[in-house]
């Protein structure tokens, strides 16, 4: 008799991926390096393979016992993070070639971390959820190190890694005082205990505390950021735009489902927490950011900021609210790799540069890539009708309907000092003359990446109902 | 004098305090950081195996298992981390992690 395996079918997108980047790496093996460019195309398509998996057919229930589950809010976010990842591989062959560190190891690390973020989307267990947690992570731990001749890199990787690492051991921490206090570990069992009030509720509250700092690193909120802008300086270009991304996604899916899943019941408690979060990165991304040269620090503090947002919307505790956070992502995704795709095109005779003055000139040189980006900063900022406007205006109206009109209004402020910033890398590139004109290329991957994100965003702004709908189905997923 | 519950839980809470206290007040090495990791990691099993054994209940001794396995891999990661950093550095000391200033 095999007990809980019933359903073991609901993760078979898990399985296929698991299963591909196991052969790929075999295949990278035996012929080594040669195989790289082969087996970098080959990973995004198990990605995107993955993705339309996660849909034919659909499927919703728990499996292995309890610890996995799916609905529509987990599939999506799926979703999100498969195509993301996907991308950020695509893009990454240009960098990497030139820094000397084109090995098939990076896609293969980047799927098992997307596996990982999978995983940790899926949790319905705290032991699920730290072991999705942790492969996602440790794989993420050597990619941030995977420049390996460059001290900057390594030192992003041993930053990100000794942070991490407290980071997750606060959260352990946290998740055995709830195990010891609720009874068990499984996120139905905690659920039931809390609603029964069979719960120490102290002991439960200061667990679920822990737990909530652990995920609020993992997402760099205020006041765990502090490895985010180093670890977006030093790693390689195209591992920020992964970190920006696919495990930002996945970690605030992973606290929406943990705080409006089992915790539902202590809302009033970790609402405090979320909100001051929430203004505090909110406010640290608009100021930090105003006198930042070097563009991938910016988008650090950029990042930093727009999970303040997206927290606002958590905070909110409703289905409207987790429906902006959804749709808010989803736009976030677009705006970041099309930002890091125009980064990454930005070379010089060969070399890659990243500060913002290196923009200047941008306008007359590559107009098409500086309407791109100007589409992808006049959306950042929040400017009506862009896709971020509407994003900001569903967490703002969620906030408000939630009765946060503080939070909300703090919100406002804050971006509108964040514009400053936004607006600033648009005047340089519009207004200022640029010593040397960056490199052209007829053709390459990240300017079509960069042009497609912008083609999505112009339709977004236009047309916003269908992800609109699509993020309110996903929130019926914890509303059922 | 009997040893229950509490006493288990005051010995983690301690070890996991000074596992956090010596990653923050350390200024000399980052191998002493990694120890400082691991003890926190093992203070949460010693809390996971009390209230396991207080409540008769396995769950929490799974738990244990899956912590200490994660703990090797990432202990193995870091170490490797560290090795390639000071190939590029020449030190581990933690005053000399400064490429960026943030």
């Amino acid at each position: 008799m095999m007990i809980g395996l019933e359903h073991w079918t609901l993760a078979r997108p898990e399985i296929f991926l698991a299963v591909a980047t196991a052969l790929l790496l075999l295949y990278g093996v035996l012929r080594g390096e040669v195989a790289t460019a082969f087996i970098s195309v080959a990973a995004s398509v198990a990605l995107l393979a993955t993705a339309v998996l996660l849909f034919t057919p659909y499927r919703e229930g728990t499996a292995f016992a309890t610890l996995f589950i799916t609905d529509r809010l987990t599939t999506t976010m799926k979703a999100l993070v498969l195509v993301g990842a996907a991308v950020s591989i695509l893009m990454s062959r240009a960098y990497f070639e030139q820094v000397r560190a084109w090995r098939f190891e990076y896609p293969l690390i980047v799927s098992l971390a997307t596996l990982g973020m999978m995983l940790m989307i899926s949790a319905n267990d705290l032991m699920s959820l730290y072991v999705g947690l942790e492969l996602q992570s440790l794989a993420l731990y050597v990619i941030a190190a995977f420049h390996r001749d460059s001290v900057r890199s390594t030192e992003a990787g041993v930053k990100y890694f000794v942070l991490g690492s407290v980071a997750s051991g606060m959260l352990l921490f946290g998740a055995s005082l709830i195990y010891g206090f609720c009874g068990g570990t499984s996120f139905v069992q905690i659920s039931q205990a809390l609603l029964a009030g069979k719960a120490e509720e102290i002991g439960t509250v200061i667990g679920l505390v822990f737990v909530v700092a652990g995920l609020a690193f993992k997402i760099s909120a205020v006041p765990f950021h502090m490895w985010t802008p180093d670890v977006y300086e030093g790693a390689p270009t195209p591992v920020t735009a992964l970190f920006a991304v696919a495990p930002k996604i996945a970690a605030i899916s992973l606290t929406v489902s943990v705080l409006m899943g089992p915790f539902k019941p202590l809302f009033p408690q970790w609402q405090q927490i979320i909100v001051a979060t929430a203004v505090l990165s909110m406010a640290w991304g608009a100021f930090a950011a105003l006198r930042q040269p070097n563009i991938k620090r910016l988008m650090a503090y950029s990042s930093i900021g727009n999970v303040g947002y997206v927290l606002l919307g958590l905070a909110a505790g409703s289905e409207r609210g987790v429906q902006s956070v959804v749709f808010y992502l989803a736009i976030y995704m677009v705006m970041t790799l099309g930002v890091f795709a125009v980064i990454l095109a930005m070379r010089r005779r060969g070399i890659m540069v990243e500060g913002v003055s290196d923009l200047a000139g941008l306008g007359k040189d590559h107009p098409m890539l500086a309407l791109a980006m100007l589409i992808f900063m006049f959306s950042m900022a929040g400017i009506p009708p862009l896709a971020g406007f509407w994003g900001k205006l569903y967490i703002f109206m969620a906030a408000i309907e939630a009765e946060l009109f503080w939070p909300a209004v703090l919100g406002v402020l804050a971006s509108v000092v964040a514009s400053y910033y936004y607006l600033r890398i648009v005047k340089v590139m519009y207004f200022d003359e640029g010593t040397e004109a960056l490199d052209s290329s007829s053709f390459s991957v990240n300017r079509a990446v960069a042009m497609v994100a912008a083609v999505l965003l112009a339709v977004f702004s236009l047309a916003p109902q269908p992800l609109s709908l699509i993020a309110e189905a996903a929130a019926k997923g914890l509303f059922p | 004098m009997v040893i229950g519950l509490g006493h288990y839980l005051t010995v983690a809470g301690v070890l996991f305090t000074l596992g956090i206290l010596g990653i923050f007040l350390n200024r000399k090495n980052v191998i002493v950081i990694l120890m400082c990791v691991e003890l926190m990691l093992l203070a949460v099993n010693i809390n996971l195996v009390a209230f396991s054994a207080y409540q008769g209940n396995i769950v929490g001794q799974i738990f244990a298992m899956l912590v200490l396995t994660v703990a090797a891999a990432e202990a193995a990661i870091g170490l490797a981390i560290l090795v390639v950093y000071f190939r590029n550095r020449g030190s581990v000391e933690v005053e000399d992690i400064n490429a960026m200033k943030g």
